[in-house]
């Protein structure tokens, strides 16, 4: 079985215990090995980059866009193929993205944690719906694409649709174990200490499975920003996942090297997000010391 | 005396020729035959015996988590069980588990005042007065605001037992409540128990194997017999309350544990033998 992962020491959103002041995360920060390591391998990267697309002009790497090309055209007032820091194209095409993820992400959220508690809760409806998810669930979004556009009114929903379902099963399925990953002893103490049905469901199943929904959330996250970009190829008119094939198409590689790094910097801010949210509704967590 | 009253409120426990018979696929193992004792109220009980001759079952279907086969148990005269009725599960018969069971993702203060605010029994504000009071009677002023996964395994039991007392429960079920704590920690902690419960004398159903822990903390020590669990011996603890960590070298004590552990001897090796030949 998975285990749910203690946010990783010196990392650069772990929660540090709170009262430290601001400076003091700062200079913690600052200090760890972490953060220069982190700088020297993106730099790495990038100067590999450089030396293999516009210096060597290395075999195949070529055809690709050169990483001094593509900063230029990132940063520039006017760029070449109309997308860059400066152009409200570019932020429209984020905020149709944004908008599409975080709506998909905030319904499967609500519905994946509601079901999955009450699959956890009430063995009635676990052996009602577990058959159906276990069914469901292996079908790749991909697969859903012409369903969701047959069903769905509009351009809009069938992507927020296809976003949502990538994110539902898995939310569900983490809920369903954290549940089930309660120590029974709880419940038995619940009881003994006169904890209506309610008190239990509220104060011991929701909080217990806390932590295994939280990883179910990042995985949720992670497969939004996946199944948006391929349900924007399908059927989008706007958003970066339309974006990045539509500058394929016109051979503006430059472009879609922009577009490739927005989706990897918008992903990694979501995930850190929900680490965020996860720390400050998990301080037991992080406070935790070796005991009997 | 303000946080819970000093009158027992009854909690007399009568158990009348109980048995428990666990029939997977219809093996029949005996776990309790024809037990019968009483505790009478505000006594404080301890059940003796080696691993695996029905204690924790007993403690089971007082608490309302299992049934009996056959006999009856009687809380303050009334039944509580029978092959018919299992009680559900109250805060009159509060348990403190074997391997402790506070919300680990709840503070101490809330874990502590949880029992009577979820009963509606008091107010918050009511309840977190008589937390504060009792945890600063076993020496845990101040640590309100943390969470359980902060304190030692010491802190954590006694809190645990506070949470239990705070609902002035009939009787208090203690399933070998200090297993887990080193030596040193468990006379501490023993010592807080016998406090509270010479401040508030509720009854007590105390499991242990551990012969010198029981007789430091009972009235009544009941010796119970390996599988199928029987009530051996009944002995009467007469060290007079309260009780220091100085009892443990007097004369008296040693007597009592002396016959305690004799009793138990037996049975011990008969447990052992049938383990052998279960391998054998």
């Amino acid at each position: 079985m998975i285990q749910p992962i203690a946010p990783a020491r010196g990392s650069l959103d772990a929660a540090l215990p709170s009262g430290v002041p601001w400076w003091m995360r700062a200079r913690r920060v600052l200090r760890s090995r972490r953060l220069y390591l982190a700088i020297l391998g993106v730099g790495t990267f990038f100067l590999r980059w450089y030396m293999l697309v516009d210096v060597l002009r290395f075999w195949r790497f070529r055809e690709l866009p050169g990483f001094v090309a593509s900063i230029r055209e990132w940063v520039s007032p006017n760029p070449v193929y109309g997308i860059s820091l400066f152009t409200s194209d570019y932020y429209l095409h984020i905020w149709s993205s944004l908008y599409r993820v975080y709506s998909a992400f905030a319904l499967a959220t609500l519905l994946g944690i509601t079901i999955g508690i009450l699959m956890g809760w009430r063995r009635v409806f676990y052996g009602l719906t577990f058959p159906i998810l276990e069914l469901f669930r292996p079908i790749p979004v991909l697969a859903w694409i012409p369903l969701a556009i047959i069903l769905l009114p509009g351009r809009e929903l069938p992507i927020i649709g296809l976003t949502f379902l990538a994110a539902f099963f898995v939310t569900i399925l983490n809920t369903l174990l954290g549940v089930r990953s309660i120590d029974p002893v709880y419940f038995r103490a619940a009881r003994s200490l006169g904890f209506s049905e309610l008190g239990i469901l509220v104060h011991v199943i929701l909080p217990g499975a806390l932590p295994y929904i939280f990883v179910g959330l990042q995985i949720a996250m992670g497969a939004c920003w996946f199944s948006l970009v391929a349900s924007e190829i399908a059927s989008g008119q706007a958003g970066l996942g339309y974006e990045v094939w539509q500058a394929y198409y016109y051979v503006q590689f430059e472009t879609m090297v922009i577009i490739m790094a927005t989706l990897g910097f918008l992903g990694y801010v979501s995930s850190a997000l929900v680490r965020l949210v996860a720390h400050r509704l998990m301080r037991w967590r992080s406070s935790v010391i070796a005991s009997v | 005396m303000t946080a819970v009253s000093a009158s027992p409120k009854g909690g007399a426990l009568s158990i009348r020729n109980v048995a428990k018979i666990y029939d997977p696929d219809g093996a029949g193992v005996v776990a309790l035959d024809d037990i019968s004792f009483d505790v009478g109220a505000g006594e404080f009980c301890v059940i003796v015996g080696p691993s695996g001759c029905g204690k924790t079952t007993l403690l089971n279907a007082v608490a309302g988590f299992d049934t009996v086969t056959s006999g009856e148990i009687l809380l303050d005269g009334a039944l509580l069980s029978s092959p018919a009725r299992r009680p559900a599960p109250g805060a009159d018969r509060i348990v403190v588990f074997q391997n402790g069971s506070l919300f680990p993702w709840k503070t101490v203060l809330w874990n502590v005042i949880c029992g009577p605010v979820q009963q509606g029994r008091m107010t918050r504000a009511n309840a977190i007065r008589h937390a504060r009071d009792l945890l600063g009677r076993v020496g845990l002023a101040g640590i309100e605001d943390q969470y359980p996964g902060e304190l030692s395994g010491g802190m954590k039991r006694r809190v645990e037992i506070v949470r239990a007392l705070i609902n002035e429960p009939r009787i208090l079920l203690l399933d070998e409540p200090f297993r887990a704590l080193d030596a040193l920690t468990k006379s501490v902690v023993q010592e807080y128990l016998l406090e509270l419960y010479d401040l508030v004398p509720k009854t007590v159903f105390f499991i242990t194997h551990d012969v010198e822990e029981a007789v430091f903390l009972a009235d009544k020590v009941i010796v119970m017999t390996t599988r199928p669990g029987r009530v051996l011996k009944i002995i009467d603890v007469d060290i007079a309350r309260p009780r220091s960590v100085h009892v443990l070298t007097s004369d008296r004590f040693l007597q009592i544990e002396n016959d305690v552990r004799t009793a138990i001897h037996g049975e011990a090796q008969k447990a052992f033998e049938a383990g052998e030949r279960e391998f054998a």
